[in-house]
């Protein structure tokens, strides 16, 4: 009989609890596994700085599954706040508006570069986007014909390089940075080797066209990483020659034991970023639900401290932690519209 | 036997002609079983002591956190220069706590405290967390303000990492996280005592933390203990109630089969079908707050109840038929026989059951991900309706942080959650022997 009155008590207490669960007081963010690490440190100091406000819940996940919780409506049960390292694409922009969140605060926060890194013990790599494409894309233009990528040695692609095997270890594609990465060196290689032009006479469709030169080669050379940088660092120590995607903070924690490779002859650091030279970078940004502004205690305060420039500036926590921090210009002007409550 | 043996003495000297039933073939099959089988163990065993050793020995330095203790003056002029404490006690939230210990550090490195370079170094050995340390010492006694205090602060997680010796400082200066001015210093600091390890309370203690030398697994293991009673107060009556009546009482029918069927199939589900199940019936329709402790109990208490119900099934089953014809014969009603004769026997078993399904519930992530309880939580948990991570979650949060420091602490992490894993299976067995009863 016990067991049968412990039950009740559970259902009741449950019940109990149910109703009890209307308001919250606590910001809540979901969104990218990038912007994630900056996320929490601002969440963190925000919670050390205002006692009288909860440190905001930050979950991961990805980009498109944050997007995806913030376009589910307006309400407590909702999110705040979906950080993403990517741009809000048009189709979740109109999801959203269906679900009722029609106004959307975008906030670009900084950039983050993406970084080639090796092992320690091989020899430099110095590339240039072309370098990527051709070791890297499915297909290759050779005599006026679309084959195979036939390149196995790094040396193949450019006697510059070092005479080892082509082992790419990239982001996956359901990470923002694949995006950036196809965009940034694929697409640029594509037209830098003129394989653009010629693929365009081969394949008429513009979007194909376009398809064909950020393909990338499926023959085992290239390996998809579909779990977070710890894992590509793991496949690097496994195979001494492999070359991997970081993203620029993480490679600056384990630069110990990985080596990094210049794009164009830049080498990738926070200033290099800052002032345009490395080309491979993009923005990161998080959305904030208008709606939900005055009505979840301290959303307003978040977001206000993490654009202040005690965390986002120059000389701040997450520059330290490698986010590469906007102009100043640009910084102040993501305060003033914010503050103006500027919606997409 | 006299008989044969006179008839014929020719068989009495030589052996007698055995027939030919293959024994050495049959031993030597025997002999090659026991071979696999030795195999097959110490394969199991060598993959455990491998997974044991990694984790142990990367992980056996996360319970040591070195700490600096330097005497901190607690300077008015930094804390509160315009002496507005007594009308405006804000101004003690929002002093620049961290310089205090900046400047007693490099008093006792003997860094000048004009040459800014040096002082950024000195500042990034101590943990950011010290402004939090400092701001509460002054908050709990402002009579302190004006004095000198020795202060335990936590190092920097690089400082520590480098202090354990997992920094590789072979390589050039410029290529770690560490300088080689900071290097020596911390000899420096542990030749005087000032900086040394200590037991790491702060991995059981504190909450999530982007800085590693201050995470812990505190909000995830209230997250993780809320969630077991959820699971223990719910699963338990219903799946022990659900299989003493499709035992005792349900008849047998093709209703009764399909049920059977269903409940066996359910134990095999993978576990993120009821992440997706809890996001849509707690989250959106019931309207019960995401990343609570409360909702992952509820789902894990639907992942957990088929395991609960087949063992308890299996152990009612267990139980003789003799004990219930006995109970009725004596006159006790089919209430009465179960609950006071079958249920007491099958109780071993049932608990057993429970306790793997316990442990089962303990280890998961996949359907936490869904309700939002993979995430970064900084404030302890006061009810199961507030935000809260789990054990595993955390284990698979920090082992995707870039930080050095934190590849310890996945580890130790791991050690932590494998110990409870560990003490619930010996429960169990503990449960099973004390009583089990034969017949």
């Amino acid at each position: 009989m016990t067991l049968l009155k412990l039950s009740a008590a559970a259902l009741v207490a449950s019940v109990a609890f149910a109703g009890a669960a209307a308001a919250r007081d606590q910001v809540q963010i979901a969104g990218s596994s990038t912007v994630l690490p900056y996320a929490k440190i601002v969440a963190e100091s925000f919670g050390e700085t205002f006692p009288n406000f909860k440190s905001p819940i930050v979950e991961s996940g990805g980009s498109s599954a944050g997007l995806k919780e913030f376009c589910k409506g307006v309400g407590p049960e909702t999110i705040d706040i979906a950080n993403a390292s990517r741009p809000i694409k048009s189709s979740e922009v109109e999801a959203c508006k269906a679900a009722g969140v029609t106004e959307i605060q975008e906030v670009r926060i900084g950039y983050d570069g993406i970084v080639f890194a090796t092992d320690k013990g091989i020899a430099d790599i110095n590339f240039v986007p072309a370098d990527v494409y051709k070791a890297l894309a499915a297909q290759l233009v050779i005599d006026g014909k679309l084959v195979a990528n036939p390149n196995k040695k790094w040396s193949d692609v450019n006697p510059k390089l070092p005479n080892i095997d082509i082992a790419a270890y990239i982001p996956g594609e359901k990470h923002g940075t694949r995006e950036v990465f196809e965009e940034k060196l694929l697409a640029h290689g594509c037209k830098d080797t003129g394989a653009a032009d010629e693929i365009k006479k081969l394949i008429t469709d513009e979007k194909a066209a376009a398809k064909a030169c950020v393909a990338v080669r499926k023959d085992g050379v290239a390996v998809d990483i579909d779990g977070d940088y710890t894992e590509t660092l793991a496949r690097i120590a496994a195979n001494k020659n492999g070359v991997g995607v970081f993203g620029l903070s993480f490679y600056e924690n384990n630069a110990d034991k990985l080596k990094v490779a210049t794009v164009s002859g830049v080498v990738p650091t926070v200033e290099s970023i800052a002032k345009g030279e490395y080309p491979v970078s993009r923005p990161l940004f998080f959305y904030v639900k208008k709606a939900h502004l005055g009505v979840i205690p301290g959303l307003k305060e978040y977001v206000e401290f993490f654009l202040g420039d005690a965390m986002v500036g120059p000389d701040s926590p997450l520059a330290e932690y490698g986010l590469v921090p906007a102009p100043d210009a640009e910084r102040e002007k993501a305060r003033t519209d914010f503050a103006a409550g500027k919606t997409l | 036997m006299t008989d044969i043996t006179s008839a014929d003495p020719m068989v009495l000297t030589a052996a007698p002609p055995r027939r030919e039933i293959g024994i050495k073939r049959r031993y030597a099959a025997e002999r090659r079983f026991r071979l696999y089988g030795i195999l097959a163990i110490s394969f199991g065993v060598i993959f455990l002591l491998l997974l044991l050793w990694s984790v142990v020995s990367k992980g056996y330095t996360a319970f040591l956190q070195t700490e600096i203790t330097v005497p901190v003056t607690f300077t008015e002029k930094v804390i509160d220069p315009q002496n507005t404490r007594a009308t405006n006690p804000a101004v003690l939230m929002a002093a620049n706590y961290p310089v205090l210990a900046r400047d007693a550090l490099a008093k006792e490195l003997g860094v000048d405290p004009a040459d800014r370079a040096a002082l950024k170094e000195v500042n990034s050995m101590i943990s950011a967390s010290v402004r939090v340390q400092l701001r509460d010492i002054v908050v709990n006694d402002p009579s302190v303000i004006g004095k000198t205090v020795p202060v335990k602060v936590l190092a920097e997680g690089n400082v520590d990492a480098a202090y354990k010796g997992h920094i590789d400082l072979s390589v050039p200066e410029s290529d770690r996280k560490i300088s080689d001015r900071q290097l020596g210093w911390i000899q420096q600091l542990a030749a005087k005592g000032e900086l040394a390890s200590r037991f790491n309370t702060g991995l059981f203690v504190n909450g999530a933390s982007s800085r590693p030398e201050a995470a812990g697994v505190g909000v995830a293991l209230i997250g993780s203990f809320f969630m077991m009673l959820i699971v223990l107060a719910l699963a338990l009556p219903i799946g022990v109630a659900a299989s003493i009546y499709l035992e005792e009482f349900a008849p047998k029918n093709r209703l009764t089969d399909l049920i059977e069927v269903n409940i066996n199939n359910l134990a095999a589900v993978p576990s993120i079908v009821y992440g997706l199940l809890g996001l849509a019936v707690f989250i959106n329709f019931a309207g019960l707050p995401r990343s609570a402790s409360l909702v992952g109990g509820l789902v894990l208490t639907l992942m957990t109840l088929p395991t609960i119900i087949i063992a308890t099934r299996a152990a009612l089953k267990a139980v003789p038929p003799s004990i219930r014809a006995a109970a009725l014969g004596l006159g006790a009603s089919k209430m009465q026989t179960i609950f006071h004769h079958v249920l007491p026997l099958a109780m071993p078993g049932i608990l057993t059951g429970t306790i793997i399904g316990l442990a089962h519930a303990l280890g998961e992530t996949a359907p936490l991900l869904l309700i939002g309880m993979v995430a970064f939580v900084a404030d302890f948990p006061a009810t199961p309706l507030q935000p809260s991570t789990a054990l595993p979650v955390q284990i698979y949060m920090w082992a995707n942080e870039a930080e050095r420091a934190f590849v310890e602490r996945t580890s130790g992490a791991i050690i932590i959650l494998l110990l409870f894993l560990l003490a619930m299976n010996i429960g169990a067995v503990i449960l099973r022997r004390r009583f089990e009863r034969r017949w």
